[in-house]
């Protein structure tokens, strides 16, 4: 916690008005705690000293906070329009036969969470995912499989 | 013509600070610290006629110029990296492979608006992008770039980058400021403009990446020189990111107002698979389509408008014949619902309405009528929103409307797409 205490006063230092680092102590607290849990919304509040309504009102408007828990490993796809034009949509049915994953849901073995993405900016490389902080273009029905094996 | 914007960004090293001084790089920076008095700066960048690379196209010495005669202090540099447009991906070359032609242009633009704090805002979705950024403001810094004392010459300027979390809204300036000081990224009402009431009542500048990619070479070379690429009314290069249908997808750095054709046929190879041209969509999914017989417009902020469109952030979405024109109206509407900051009701509720009438369109449950109806929700929208998103959102559905009117009638009547199998 100390830890934790101690990047965000780090980031603090960046801006003029504490306030500012909600959105990087969110991210921090995420790494800390694995999603934003009641627990890492209290963290960021304390840090920062404000209300934890505040903290919490600020994260639910942004979608790439991890508002639930998550699997292992989290498969960001894009399914926007340059990937759905170059077949984001089979990949999505692809996943659901082979893992039995939904957007929005987790497989059982907890192994893998799947979120449909707008807009990744790889429309040159369409369909294209990224997995935890990895970027993978130019996906098709084999591709996607062997890489996600790649991911225990 | 020679890159000026992707210089060197085939060298895997492209990103390092030595492989960047070694093309050239700071050099500008030097010359202005030397040479230059800020308002030097800014005259030079208002006679090169650089407008703003992120949709607008506000003139950007003029930006400047507001903030600068702004009495307040301090005043903040931002740099938005949000680039959220559905089909666009000019920036990531400049981020990921080019980072420090972005300091450098940043900091000359803090010297010459007397800015001593920066940031840069970063979209969530390019992790690598900040591992790169931050590994180069990491050199600069330690370089003397960047600091309390740049160069020897005590002009400071710190920088750093703030990590968005998916709000496609937050590319709009003002909510991009409310996500800086930790809100949520909702739109202010204009005026009071940035330039004078922006991050923490601040004067402001908010310029996108490839706009402050232009000014080392405009200080290098002159605004008069400057002036000679691209078109008259709109100097400069241009990164055109281009997407979908085509042979070579990609970013091609072109002088501004190349035309949609050339882009297509010359430098993205055309259209793949034997296919024919049936829609371009020239600058991100929010610019209304065009049909083939208008692709000799040249990709500039003054031409496109007379064309039906505009340049926005030059993200040509290129489709074929084999592509229904409701099912791209029906997922660009489930991106605007999904993006709609919820502020302003018309574009809140509208996007839903639309996204829904469309749904029913593309699931073969269209009902006699639901045309007039999307034009009707979505004149409803227009021009009654506090920020260009709910435009955006109509001016799409409109337009795919009045230029595929017997698609959107095939779905009602058929039950099914003209195209394809679905």
């Amino acid at each position: 916690m100390e830890a934790f205490l101690r990047e965000v006063q780090e980031v603090v230092k960046r801006y003029p008005q504490k306030r500012a680092a909600i959105l990087p102590a969110l991210y921090l607290a995420e790494q800390r705690f694995g999603w934003l849990s009641q627990e890492a919304y209290e963290a960021v509040a304390e840090a920062l000293n404000m209300p934890k309504a505040t903290v919490k009102g600020v994260a639910t408007f942004y979608s790439m906070y991890r508002k639930a828990p998550m699997g292992r490993n989290l498969i960001q796809l894009c399914t926007n329009v340059a990937c759905m034009v170059m077949g984001a949509e089979t990949l999505l049915q692809l996943l659901e036969r082979r893992y039995g994953l939904r957007p929005g849901g987790t497989t059982e073995d907890g192994r893998f969470s799947l979120v449909v993405m707008e807009c990744i900016g790889a429309c040159d490389r369409a369909p294209a995912m990224l997995v935890n902080k990895d970027f993978h273009p130019n996906l098709n029905e084999n591709n996607i499989i062997e890489i996600l094996e790649g991911y225990s | 013509m020679e890159r000026i914007l992707l210089k060197n960004i085939d060298n895997p090293e492209s990103h390092r600070l030595k492989e960047y001084e070694r093309v050239g790089g700071y050099s500008s920076l030097r010359k202005v610290l030397e040479q230059m008095s800020p308002q030097d700066v800014i005259e030079e960048v208002k006679t090169s006629g650089l407008r703003g690379r992120g949709g607008a196209g506000f003139p950007t010495g003029m930006k400047w110029e507001f903030a600068s005669r702004d009495p307040k202090f301090p005043k903040y540099l931002i740099c938005n990296a949000d680039e959220g447009e559905p089909g666009t991906f000019k920036d990531r070359p400049i981020l990921e492979r080019n980072p420090h032609l972005l300091i450098e242009g940043m900091v000359i633009s803090a010297y010459a608006l007397k800015a001593e704090i920066g940031y840069i805002y970063l979209r969530g979705e390019y992790p690598y992008a900040k591992t790169v950024l931050e590994e180069a403001i990491r050199e600069a810094y330690e370089a003397g770039y960047l600091g309390d004392n740049i160069l020897g010459r005590g002009v400071r300027f710190h920088l750093s980058v703030h990590q968005g979390a998916g709000a496609y809204i937050c590319g709009e300036e003002t909510a991009l400021i409310e996500s800086i000081e930790g809100k949520r990224g909702q739109p202010r009402i204009k005026p009071p403009f940035p330039v004078n009431v922006g991050a923490w009542g601040m004067p402001t500048v908010v310029n996108n990446v490839e706009t402050l990619a232009n000014v080392p070479y405009i200080v290098e070379i002159g605004g008069e020189e400057y002036k000679k690429i691209g078109s008259p009314e709109c100097p400069g290069p241009k990164l055109y990111s281009v997407s979908c249908c085509v042979k070579r997808p990609g970013v091609y750095e072109l002088p501004m107002g190349t035309t949609l054709r050339e882009i297509i046929y010359e430098h993205a190879g055309g259209i793949r698979d034997g296919r024919q041209l049936k829609a371009v969509i020239p600058g991100g999914i929010s610019t209304p389509v065009l049909t083939p017989d208008r692709i000799d417009c040249p990709m500039d902020f003054v031409s496109l408008p007379k064309y039906g469109s505009m340049l926005g952030s030059g993200a040509v979405m290129v489709l074929d014949d084999s592509v229904c024109m409701v099912k791209v109206t029906w997922r660009a509407m489930r991106f605007f619902e999904h993006e709609s900051c919820g502020k302003c009701t018309p574009c809140r509720e509208g996007t839903g309405w639309l996204r829904n009438i469309l749904e029913r369109l593309e699931g073969g449950m269209g009902r006699p009528g639901d045309i007039e109806l999307l034009q009707d929700v979505a004149k409803s929208i227009q021009g009654k929103t506090f920020c260009p998103l709910g435009d955006g959102a109509a001016s799409v559905v409109l337009s795919f409307v009045r230029n595929f009117p017997e698609e959107f009638e095939f779905h009602i009547k058929e039950k099914r797409c003209m195209v394809g199998e679905g």
